[in-house]
């Protein structure tokens, strides 16, 4: 799924367990935005790849999405649970302590340990 | 004395302005803005921390805005767009500032006001903690909204949500919420 100005771009491929969402998520309505995604999620969580990795990489999102993004990642707890390997790479830019602050925030929630990663900017 | 939308906008609009608006709030409204805002942003001098901050909090404001924003009866779209709202961002030596402002019914009020007490009264950490358990804890309202806006501006800017409420009719007040992002002292 290709991002908008107020959506990031999506992309699962459920065979190589990869899961990429970057850019913004600010749309007015999130939940509209996000319930394929959650929906992808259930449907993945039946037969996980045996390792799933997880790339977020948001520049800003709103707090419309952020309860979206802690269903995904509430979906990726329940597979994290069934014993499957589940990495969670957390993207920031440099000097971004309100993103970086948001990881740890669901870090703290969901208990799959982060990789915080930050990014020079460019 | 009475209430005057006027003085009220002129009042926000002190500071060098950014963006000043006065009119409908809706989703095409808020794309331009953020368009606008953003590019005059990139021209600012501020730290790229400090953009991001105030781009973020535009965000927010405005989707809580969109989110909040009453139908006013018959006698008073006769003198306002439709959703109506007003929005000014500026900047005043070292802090930008977004002023919000819009109807509120008389009946909400209270609530808006002790939630915004309530905010203002937390320390940083206890911000943070209300976030994370709203977060968890709070369901998304059909409104689309989650409850977190005005946490989240709050905690990320560090600074007390100034606000006023003015007496419109007996229906109606006039809510002036100002938004302060400081840059870092060097």
């Amino acid at each position: 799924m290709e991002g908008s100005p107020k959506t990031p771009s999506v992309r699962f491929n459920a065979e190589k367990g990869i899961i990429e969402i970057k850019g913004r998520s600010i749309p007015e309505n999130a939940i509209e935005f996000y319930k394929p995604m959650v929906d992808w999620l259930d449907e993945y969580s039946r037969n996980p790849a045996k390792e799933t990795v997880v790339n977020f990489q948001l520049e800003y999102f709103n707090t419309s999405s952020s309860k979206c993004i802690l269903d995904l990642f509430k979906k990726l707890e329940a597979i994290h649970k069934e014993s499957r390997s589940v990495i969670i790479n957390w993207y920031y830019e440099e000097d971004d302590e309100d993103m970086l602050e948001a990881g740890e925030d669901y870090e703290s929630i969901i208990r799959i340990p982060f990789t915080m990663i930050e990014m020079e900017e460019q | 004395m009475a209430f005057n939308i006027q003085q009220s906008y002129s009042k926000m609009n002190e500071g060098e302005v950014l963006l000043a608006y006065k009119g409908s709030i809706n989703t095409d409204l808020i794309t331009n803005v953020l368009d606008v805002v953003e590019s005059k942003l990139e021209d600012a001098r501020s730290v790229s921390s400090v953009k991001k901050k105030v781009y973020s909090v535009l965000v927010e404001s405005l989707q809580n805005l969109y989110h909040h924003i009453e139908d006013l009866p018959g006698d008073m779209k006769e003198q306002f767009d439709t959703r109506f709202g007003i929005l000014v961002v500026s900047r005043m030596d070292d802090l930008y500032r977004i002023s919000t402002g819009n109807f509120v019914r008389s009946s909400k009020v209270k609530h808006l006001k002790e939630k915004i007490d309530k905010i203002n009264s937390l320390t940083r950490d206890e911000l943070k903690d209300m976030y994370k358990f709203v977060l968890n804890y709070q369901k998304i309202t059909d409104k689309g909204g989650g409850g977190l806006g005005l946490i989240d501006i709050a905690k990320k800017t560090g600074n007390k949500l100034e606000y006023s409420f003015q007496k419109y009719n007996n229906d109606y007040y006039f809510f002036n919420l100002n938004i302060y992002v400081t840059e870092p002292s060097e």
